[in-house]
């Protein structure tokens, strides 16, 4: 690892009294990183550019937003037509909710599939789960704000989940709403909310990223580095590499957002609140739709939110059910299986969540539901005991230097392409 | 492994956008063709001036339209004295004056359109108990809101015989349960285009539906070129990104 | 991006490594042209949007002010002081020698109608509306506007006489739509 150097006398001293720059040189250009690291490990530093964006654009909306049920759509409106480029900062910020969602997503599955959550990760893996609750929190309550039909129905049926708690839950939805409907005082505090908890969630990023770096990143093998020669500096190698997916990120997001940004929207939300009228198909945005899904596929009230907040409770425990000594899914050949039986589960679930709840939608949203605590509470359990994992290679450059799994002695298949 | 989530998040993207489209429901809503549609489309502006005119003869009677500026007419080609001409054609509600009397004045360029009822409630009760919904955004506020609108405004027909139509309704192949309680509000030469278009019923809905989504996203046209910039230079710059980022591996491997 | 350079220097050499470093320079080239145009719009937001950039006109009547009067109006937010002079003031504000001024400028070239004055009431000092509207009002020592804030002094003509302020009050763009009526903006 190189010492960080400069020729600079101010930045020496300050260095000598705060060393920002040696610590900026060791996190981010020094660090060292496993050399394999494939374009799944592109989603992190994608999220927390995403996260960016989204604060960026959110607070130049809230600077022309107004908070009040008399005033929020016209403000919205308002933002759109009159302010200049407020049509483009708005699209940016609502698109920019579904495209932070996809990328995290995809960063969990990633991290599902490499075993990323395994030990010794299980607070970085855990912090990630806490950072996802703290962004369904943001999403939700920004959805409200624009004060459309999905906004307040959205609101009243998301807040209603707690009337579920036995004995204290009207009280507590009563309080969540600080009246008798969702209202003028639960807007404001939505609101207030909203433009709080992105910078909570920064801060359970730095945490994420401070016990990431204790350990380094896992890599696509599942194993340890075993020495200088299984490691390259973050910078050039991953710095030129993320700003790449950057690229390739940003030109989908802009696709999005220039030609169809209303396409991942409700067009009910285009309709004025209206507390008397509920829509016909309440909807939530597409990244709830999976947990909305579990939500009504179990007929009991107070199980089904049990169920829903399960579904993301049974991730935090995750690196206690799966056992397994060998991280990678590459070297598991049946859980390699189950996982893209999840994958596929999870996309159904989504769909079924879009559905009206009857018929065969019903059907499937249930059975999903059941494959989905099945994989986590049994599956993954019985596959750390009963699975016979593949030979893992010595080392992580051992592979890459030769090039394929050919090589006399490589007791691992070689390097994925795909 | 990448090739997967490649293939879920298409997956993802589709089947979630089109079932949120879908969850509304309602009759089939034919296509119907306009210059708006498509990455180059701009809004034909004959099309919503004439649309304006009908909207101003048929529909300012009880829709408003009140997020649109009469000023931001200019967009659709009208001159700053055209604009105020329009503008002046409506009364809007000023004060108070120095007596504390609300009165009534003619329209500038930086009023929006005046509603037609005072409020909600008064909107109701001339209209049989229904609430014409204000229109500045209503292409966005229904499923494919352009195709929606034309197949509204040109789907009235005879009620079927075994159809229990209360009165005051109308039956409508579009609208969802094809029972609406807004009259036939285009008939045949109803407005007399200012250049000599013949105006038939299909010809206003077009005309009426080209304006409104214009009035719902007057910025469409500056989202889309930009967005061809956009997208180019992101275009070239991530092949440049990808060009270096090959440089800087080709001594590892 | 020149870190970049620098560091792969040691792997490459001769044309290829200059044609690399061409690579660097335009890409980083590239990146800041892109953040410079993602900055512009979210700065632009903040600029005075559509609606306020065509707010109305204002239309004042000028026949109930009586001479030696003054009332403010508003216009773009701003107070408007529009006042019905008496020959005695105009005489004075004319008889001015507009050299001696700290602003210096004519009363011909602040007025349209000699009676009538239209100036923007805001102090040029710190931003304060200055007294004098009112009958019960100081008007400072040229018998105009007086600013409670700092102490500056209008004549009446609305020019700086006295005080920290270093400007005359700005006229407005007006014109008469007719004998009494005038529009500002």
């Amino acid at each position: 690892m190189s010492e960080f150097k400069t020729n600079s006398k101010v930045v020496k001293w300050i260095d000598h009294r705060l060393p920002i720059f040696s610590f900026m040189h060791e996190e981010l250009h020094a660090y060292p990183a496993p050399r394999n690291l494939s374009y799944m490990w592109n989603f992190g530093s994608l999220a927390g550019i995403a996260l960016v964006i989204m604060i960026v654009t959110g607070i130049v909306l809230a600077m022309q937003y107004v908070a009040h049920t008399a005033h929020a759509f016209d403000s919205i409106e308002h933002i759109m037509r009159n302010v200049n480029y407020g049509w483009l900062v708005r699209y940016i910020h609502m698109n920019g909710a579904s495209f932070f969602f996809i990328v995290v997503y995809i960063h969990i599955f990633r991290g599902l599939y490499y075993g990323s959550y395994k030990s010794p990760r299980e607070l970085l893996w855990i912090l990630g789960v806490v950072i996802l609750l703290l962004m369904m929190a943001t999403a939700f309550m920004g959805y409200t704000l624009p004060w459309g039909q999905m906004s307040y129905w959205g609101a009243t049926v998301i807040t209603n989940l707690f009337s579920a708690i036995p004995v204290v839950g009207d009280s507590i939805v009563t309080w969540l709403w600080g009246g008798f409907a969702v209202g003028n005082p639960t807007l404001k505090r939505f609101f207030a909310l909203h433009y709080l908890l992105p910078f909570v969630i920064v801060a359970v990023v730095f945490l994420h990223l401070w016990a990431l770096h204790r350990f380094g990143s896992n890599n696509p093998l599942g194993i340890d580095a075993k020495g200088p020669q299984d490691k390259i500096p973050f910078h050039p190698y991953y710095t030129v590499k993320d700003a790449f997916g950057l690229g390739v990120f940003l030109t989908i997001f802009a696709l999005f957002v220039f030609f169809a940004p209303n396409y991942l929207g409700h067009p009910d939300n285009y309709i004025p609140a209206d507390p008397l009228q509920t829509p016909p198909h309440i909807v939530p945005e597409w990244y709830f739709l999976p947990f909305y899904a579990i939500l009504r596929s179990i007929p009991d009230k107070l199980l089904g939110v049990l169920a829903m907040f399960g579904a993301i409770a049974v991730l935090a425990v995750l690196p206690w059910l799966d056992r397994s000594p060998v991280r990678s899914g590459k070297f598991r050949p049946i859980f390699k299986q189950f996982y893209v039986l999840l994958l596929i589960d999870v996309l159904v679930l989504g769909w079924v969540g879009a559905k009206p709840p009857e018929g065969i939608y019903l059907v499937l949203g249930r059975v999903a539901t059941a494959y989905y605590f099945l994989h986590f509470l049994v599956v993954l359990p019985l596959l750390a005991v009963f699975e016979k994992p593949r030979p893992l290679p010595h080392s992580i450059s051992e592979p890459v230097l030769k090039g394929g799994g050919q090589a006399a002695g490589a007791t691992a298949k070689p390097m994925e392409k795909a | 492994m990448k090739r997967l989530f490649t293939a879920a998040t298409v997956a993802l993207l589709t089947t979630f956008g089109a079932g949120a489209a879908q969850a509304a429901e309602g009759a089939a809503i034919p296509d119907h063709e306009f210059s708006f549609e498509g990455i180059f489309g701009t809004f034909d502006r004959a099309a919503a001036q004439r649309g304006l005119q009908v909207y101003n003869q048929v529909c300012a009677s009880c829709h408003s339209l009140k997020y649109v500026a009469f000023r931001t007419l200019g967009d659709l080609g009208y001159e700053p004295e055209q604009v105020e001409a329009l503008a002046a054609q409506y009364q809007v509600t000023d004060g108070p004056n120095d007596q504390g009397e609300m009165y009534q004045r003619e329209a500038k360029a930086s009023d929006a359109f005046p509603s037609p009822f005072p409020n909600d409630a008064a909107a109701r009760a001339a209209n049989g108990g229904a609430l014409p919904p204000d229109l500045s955004v209503i292409t966005q506020a229904r499923p494919n809101g352009p195709d929606y609108l034309h197949a509204l405004l040109t789907g009235y027909e005879e009620a079927p015989a075994d159809a229990d139509l209360p009165p005051g309704q109308y039956w409508n192949t579009a609208f969802p349960g094809h029972q609406i309680a807004m009259p036939p509000p285009l008939s045949e030469g109803i407005v007399e285009y200012q250049d000599g278009t013949e105006a038939t019923v299909s010809q206003m809905a077009h005309d009426v539906t080209v304006f409104l989504h214009w009035a719902a996203e007057p910025h469409m046209e500056a989202r889309k070129r930009g967005g061809i910039g956009v997208v180019l230079f992101l275009l070239i710059f991530t092949g440049m990104l990808y060009a270096v980022k090959r440089k800087v591996w080709r001594d590892l491997h | 991006m020149a870190e970049t350079a620098k560091s792969s220097q040691k792997h490459g050499g001769g044309a290829d490594a200059s044609r690399r470093d061409f690579l660097y320079l335009a890409s980083g080239a590239m990146g800041a042209v892109g953040v410079a145009a993602v900055a512009w719009p979210l700065v632009d937001t903040l600029n005075p949007s559509a609606d306020v950039l065509a707010l109305a006109s204002t239309e004042v009547d000028l026949s109930p002010i009586q001479e030696g009067m003054a009332i403010t109006v508003t216009w773009r937010g701003k107070p408007v002081f529009v006042r019905h002079r008496t020959e005695a003031e105009i005489e004075q504000a004319r008889s001015v020698e507009v050299d001696d001024l700290r602003d210096p400028q004519a009363d011909a070239d602040r007025v349209q109608e000699a009676p009538w004055l239209v100036v923007i009431g805001i102090c040029t000092h710190l931003g304060c509306i200055p007294l004098g509207n009112k009958p019960s009002e100081p008007r400072g020592d040229w018998g105009g506007w007086f600013c409670p804030c700092h102490g500056s002094h209008y004549d009446t003509a609305g020019r700086i006489r006295k005080g920290p302020a270093p400007e005359n009050l700005p006229v407005p763009q007006y014109q008469f739509v007719d004998d009494t009526t005038i529009k500002i903006g």
